[in-house]
């Protein structure tokens, strides 16, 4: 007999679909006729549509497709628009930012960093535009804008990376290069420079709410799975009318370490978790360059790099003993 | 939707596939052995599947006989002799023939010299004459490179006129200028760098005379002042080099570096410095050999710009920690390494040190006196056999790799017995120490390596 499951359904229900709450006065309207996937069914809801782009959306997907293609277009110039080299080398291509010699230059020109800076203001600005709207479809729903606030973490992050410390600096070349393999020389030469980006405190803090978000992700999935053969999934209902879903669950993490989160708190706390990964984080780049200029220093300056034992004869700086010729 | 489904996951596992069987990508399992104290990560890892393709590849062809001294001066021979005029002519026909077969084994003598006038200073012939100068200088002058092992023309040449790892400057991004795509010397997957993004020529900027600050990381914990330290971009620069030591090496990072702290002199392994030198090595032959050549050289020879081809890491190491797998081929060619070399001046013994649960105690060259610290270091052994009436301590003996196998032994064996002497002076009774059978170490650290001169002395 087929039956109703809560991760891969077997049974999906189809009538009418469903329109949602009526728009305020002032909205833009809802696109598109909604319509049913079966594949995506099996992992989620399986109407489609309508979305509400509205104003924000409009304008946030416009500049982000402006960034894309100033980034795109700079690529595809770099390979001197050979199509199949853009292909090729796609993994290896970027924008970068403006070199040192231009410091905080406003209007650097184009070639030598304007087209980065160009590209940098119109992701921003597509980002906060569809932060707004994050805000205010939550607004429009009635509901809390705890989404639109945990998104706010990760601009922070974004913003600290590309705006904030580079003002602080005094040059936009502390900024990240757009590109795939480029960003994450960047992040390597970065740590490198900063004299081992593992021995920054924030980024210790940033590094164990990652983890942490990832181990209460993996908890709670487990657990409100676990329980779905009575009706655990239904957590809303639970956390008002506590069944005996729930109370399994407490007591199964009661049981196996004394402590439970409530249904309702298991909640905030993969929020704060989720949350404080790019805030510590974010606080740790901002520190990096401007109040300390080497980590491994600063941690055997304060006791937390420990030292080991020696065990290659004593080696000198060839540069001080004068060995130089 | 099925189709497409489908059409997707078998162009996934196409590029997954080509990703893995690619040229270059070598099966595991690695070895790896463990260089620096546990837990950090300084190991080297090494295939045991290709080391006999490696030999191979870099195995020296055998020396030709020596000829017998005493025979008159090449000068007396041939004419507009003005490098090699301290060899007499046995010595430097043999020489000659040799660099033959290094340098043009296909081409013959008429490689460099004009069959009709061997005199004659055709083009080739004087970079020949500059190259063997340059080999007498690092043969002499960077000994803190090179140790005693040396260099000959084979050590770049390999049977090849041009080396095959040589470099001229890179013109640059030909569009570089325009209106937009400027890659800004980098971002490309470029084989100088190991195929990373990183600042593509590692060479013009740092190998040349008066090359760049390759240091980036700051000696104090706090900034000096707003933009006062170095840039990122000079950061990627500095790893782009890196990266060119570590492909030209065959080794990771952790060779020179304990990677928690790049920078830091005190935790690097002792190949740091020799690197260090050889760095210093290639911007002066660069500067003063190979960069006056671009008048010498054929045409055909010179890069893009005009420029001379200049040496890096490469051009000797082909891949390797060691050019041809550490051989010494400079012994059969004394002619190489200049005559009338100052001896080198003895660098100090190390101080006795404590590793873990061993004392070290090094020695002078050829010498078994034992260092006035050593009793002081020793103390900590005495005072565990003391307390402890069955332990046993065990000595062992090393000696350099340089010199005779027998005399080594035997210096060896001396210095062991040395270290006896002082544990007894100290109250042990000699049937309590064993003294184990000395071992030879291959190490290249700086000249005659002062750390292979050494005694071990454990308690069990």
């Amino acid at each position: 007999m087929a039956h109703y499951q809560n991760i891969f359904t077997a049974v999906q229900v189809r009538g009418h679909a469903e329109q949602g709450v009526a728009l305020e006065p002032g909205s833009w309207s809802r696109d598109g006729t909604p319509w049913f996937s079966y594949w995506l069914g099996k992992i989620g809801d399986a109407q489609i549509g309508p979305i509400y782009l509205g104003f924000t959306g409009v304008a946030s997907l416009l500049c982000g497709f402006i960034a894309i293609e100033i980034i795109g277009l700079n690529m595809f110039a770099s390979v001197n628009w050979d199509p199949v080299q853009f292909v090729r080398q796609l993994p290896w291509l970027a924008l970068e930012p403006p070199g040192p010699e231009w410091g905080l230059t406003v209007f650097v020109p184009l070639n030598e960093g304007g087209w980065w800076q160009m590209a940098g203001f119109f992701l921003t600005t597509s980002i906060v535009l569809w932060w707004v709207r994050m805000y205010r479809r939550a607004r429009a729903l009635r509901m809390g804008t705890h989404v639109a606030w945990a998104f706010a973490s990760a601009i922070f992050l974004y913003f600290t990376l590309g705006w904030l410390r580079p003002l602080l600096m005094g040059s936009w070349s502390e900024a990240v290069p757009f590109g795939i393999f480029p960003h994450l020389d960047w992040t390597a030469a970065f740590s490198i420079r900063y004299g081992n980006l593992f021995y920054n405190p924030f980024h210790m803090l940033s590094i164990a709410f990652l983890y942490g978000s990832a181990l209460l992700f993996a908890m709670h999935g487990g657990t409100i799975l676990a329980v779905s053969r009575f009706g655990g999934e239904r957590e809303l209902e639970q956390v008002t009318d506590r069944g005996t879903a729930s109370e399994r669950a407490a007591l199964f993490w009661r049981w196996t370490m004394g402590f439970n989160a409530s249904m309702e708190s298991i909640h905030r706390w993969a929020w704060w978790f989720a949350v404080l990964v790019t805030l510590t984080g974010g606080i740790g780049i901002l520190l990096t360059g401007t109040v300390v200029d080497n980590w491994y220093l600063w941690a055997v300056k304060h006791g937390v790099a420990p030292s080991y034992p020696e065990v290659f004869p004593a080696v000198a700086d060839p540069a001080t003993t004068g060995g130089a010729k | 939707m099925k189709l497409g489904v489908s059409i997707s996951a078998l162009i996934v596992l196409f590029l997954t596939l080509a990703m893995l069987f690619r040229a270059g990508w070598e099966r595991p399992p690695m070895q790896s052995e463990q260089l620096g104290y546990r837990g950090l990560g300084m190991v080297e890892t090494d295939n045991p599947r290709t080391a006999a393709a490696r030999a191979a590849l870099n195995a020296v062809p055998a020396a030709t006989p020596a000829v017998p001294a005493g025979s008159p001066p090449a000068t007396s021979v041939y004419k507009n002799v003005q490098v090699l005029n301290d060899l007499g002519v046995g010595e430097f026909t043999r020489l000659m023939v040799a660099i033959t077969a290094w340098v043009s084994p296909q081409e013959g003598c008429n490689y460099c010299h004009n069959p009709s006038d061997l005199a004659a200073d055709v083009p080739n012939k004087v970079v020949a004459r500059r190259m063997i100068e340059m080999t007498r200088h690092i043969n002499s002058g960077w000994k803190n490179h090179v140790a005693d092992t040396g260099v000959t023309c084979y050590t770049c040449h390999r049977g090849q006129p041009v080396p095959a790892y040589v470099w001229t400057t890179d013109p640059g991004q030909p569009h570089g200028s325009r209106f937009a795509g400027n890659r800004a010397g980098q971002n490309a997957p470029a084989v100088s760098v190991g195929l990373t993004s990183l600042p593509m020529d590692p060479f013009a900027p740092f190998l040349t005379k008066g090359g760049g600050e390759i240091r980036v990381q700051s000696a104090a914990a706090l900034p000096a002042g707003r933009g006062a330290g170095t840039s990122i971009q000079q950061t990627e620069a500095t790893y782009g080099l890196m990266m060119h030591i570590s492909q030209s090496l065959g080794a990771n990072c952790t060779f020179c570096h304990n990677t928690r702290s790049f920078f830091d002199w005190d935790s690097s392994t002792p190949q740091r410095a020799t690197a260090w030198h050889g760095i210093r090595m290639v911007r002066e032959l660069n500067g003063a050999y190979l960069e006056p050549l671009a008048k010498a050289f054929v045409p055909g020879r010179l890069g893009p710009l005009g420029d001379a081809p200049k040496l890096n890491c490469g051009t000797c190491h082909q891949g390797e920690h060691k050019p041809l797998l550490g051989a010494n081929m400079l012994k059969d060619y004394p002619e190489l390494a200049a005559k009338g070399k100052v001896a080198a001046v003895a660098p100090p013994t190390p101080e006795p040190v404590l590793v873990g649960e061993t004392v070290i105690i090094f020695f002078p060259v050829a010498s078994s006196a034992l260092h006035d610290a050593a009793p002081r270091v020793l103390e900590v052994l005495v005072v565990k056999l003391k307390a402890n009436p069955k332990a046993r301590a065990t000595i062992s003996g090393y000696h350099s790799a340089t010199g005779d196998a027998a005399q080594n032994a035997e210096l060896a064996k001396n210095r062991a017995m040395t270290v006896q002497g002082a544990l007894k002076a100290a109250g042990i009774d000699e049937k309590r120490v064993v003294l184990e059978k000395p071992a030879a170490v291959q190490a290249n650290v700086v000249g005659e390596d002062p750390t292979s001169r050494r005694v071990e002395v454990k308690v069990q």
